[in-house]
């Protein structure tokens, strides 16, 4: 197909999709008058049932729970799926880290660079460790918290080399507490089984006043756990991906 | 005004996807294909927003104030999740198919078997 059928057979395909967009989104309610039920019934008992005042945060990990396990055992997949995609194939070696002519003069990574990376490192292992344990009061929850850790490993390797990076985070480390963190979500459903409440039911205490950090229960470890497992796949991805830039060879 | 948040969420997707059709690199297909699915945010959002509304959490606000819908926030946040994961899975292929195919012009791909 030449690249101009393919722009005609386009013209007509997102033709027809414009005018299926535009027949539904006549049917929508308009913006700002959503009149789902969902909302105002999650809103009017969430503190009641919870004590959390992150109300998306307890959706995620308490009322929509069960989901939300799948969600992160996609992400579980993709960083399995990743190791499979970019294994070492027939006719490839992977070269050592270290530079192998030695007497080499490589350009020092840029002070520009350096600098900032290495100032920022600290606070956003702090940032990431305060979003991942406050899902329950605060816009935040263990995805956001292990996505902003994963970036802390980045900014080591920015600001040194791949070798660095490699050291901080040993691959069967990173495995292990993926694993921790995908088992750990599954451990406090299955925990609830246990005790006799249903999958995922908030069998924790609740705490005092909504808000607090010790307040609602699961809510709060579970997000600890999704934490791990974010930050690890994260990681483990992005070390993939240098790897093949940096080390894999053909031949 | 009513559905102008609608008619941004088909602009984005019919930009995106005239991306991917006229693409000729995939990393660069790939990020048009991020964009269409960007546009699935903006329809989440426009389609949860209650007027006069504030951000769904209860803490130092009167309370029976009228807040936007939780739930549809978190699905938005599943859907970050799910570009992420599928963006990873595509930008290894890409790797890949360099590797073998030493082109990563979808094009010139599309004309190699196995």
């Amino acid at each position: 197909m030449t690249p101009r059928q393919r722009l005609v057979l386009f013209g007509v395909a997102i033709a027809g999709l414009a005018a299926c967009y535009l027949w539904a989104f006549a049917g929508l309610p308009g913006f700002g008058r959503y009149p789902g039920p969902y909302g105002p019934a999650i809103l009017s008992r969430v503190i009641a049932q919870t004590n959390a005042t992150g109300v998306v945060s307890a959706v995620n990990f308490d009322y929509r729970g069960f989901d939300t396990v799948g969600e992160e055992f996609i992400l579980f997949t993709a960083a399995a799926g990743m190791a499979v995609v970019l294994r070492r194939l027939r006719g490839e070696r992977e070269r050592s880290p270290v530079d192998e002519a030695r007497d080499r003069a490589l350009p020092p990574t840029s002070g520009a660079v350096r600098m900032p990376a290495l100032l920022l490192t600290g606070p956003i292992v702090l940032i990431g460790w305060w979003l991942a344990s406050h899902a329950q009061t605060n816009p935040s929850g263990g995805f956001q918290g292990g996505v902003v850790l994963a970036t802390a490993f980045v900014l080591v390797y920015l600001s040194g080399e791949f070798l660095t990076f490699r050291r901080i985070s040993p691959v069967a480390v990173l495995d292990a507490v993926e694993a921790v963190g995908a088992a750990g979500f599954v451990a406090v459903g299955l925990t609830a089984v246990a005790l006799g409440f249903p999958y995922l039911y908030d069998y924790l205490p609740l705490g005092q006043v909504p808000g607090a950090v010790s307040s609602s229960g699961t809510i709060a470890l579970i997000s600890f756990f999704v934490g791990l497992e974010v930050a690890a796949a994260f990681i483990l991805i992005i070390g993939e991906l240098l790897e093949q830039t940096l080390l894999v060879r053909s031949g | 005004m009513q559905i102008f948040p609608f008619l941004v969420v088909a602009w984005i997707v019919a930009v995106g996807l005239y991306g991917v059709v006229t693409s000729r690199d995939l990393i660069h297909q790939i990020v048009c294909l991020i964009v269409v699915q960007s546009s699935t945010y903006v329809l989440l959002l426009g389609v949860g927003y209650v007027t006069g509304a504030v951000a769904p959490y209860l803490y130092d606000i009167p309370p029976h104030t009228r807040a936007v819908d939780p739930a549809v926030q978190a699905l938005a946040l599943t859907d970050v999740v799910v570009e992420a994961a599928v963006t990873a899975l595509l930008l290894s292929f890409a790797v890949q198919a360099h590797k073998r195919f030493g082109t990563l012009d979808p094009h010139e791909l599309a004309s190699f078997k196995g």
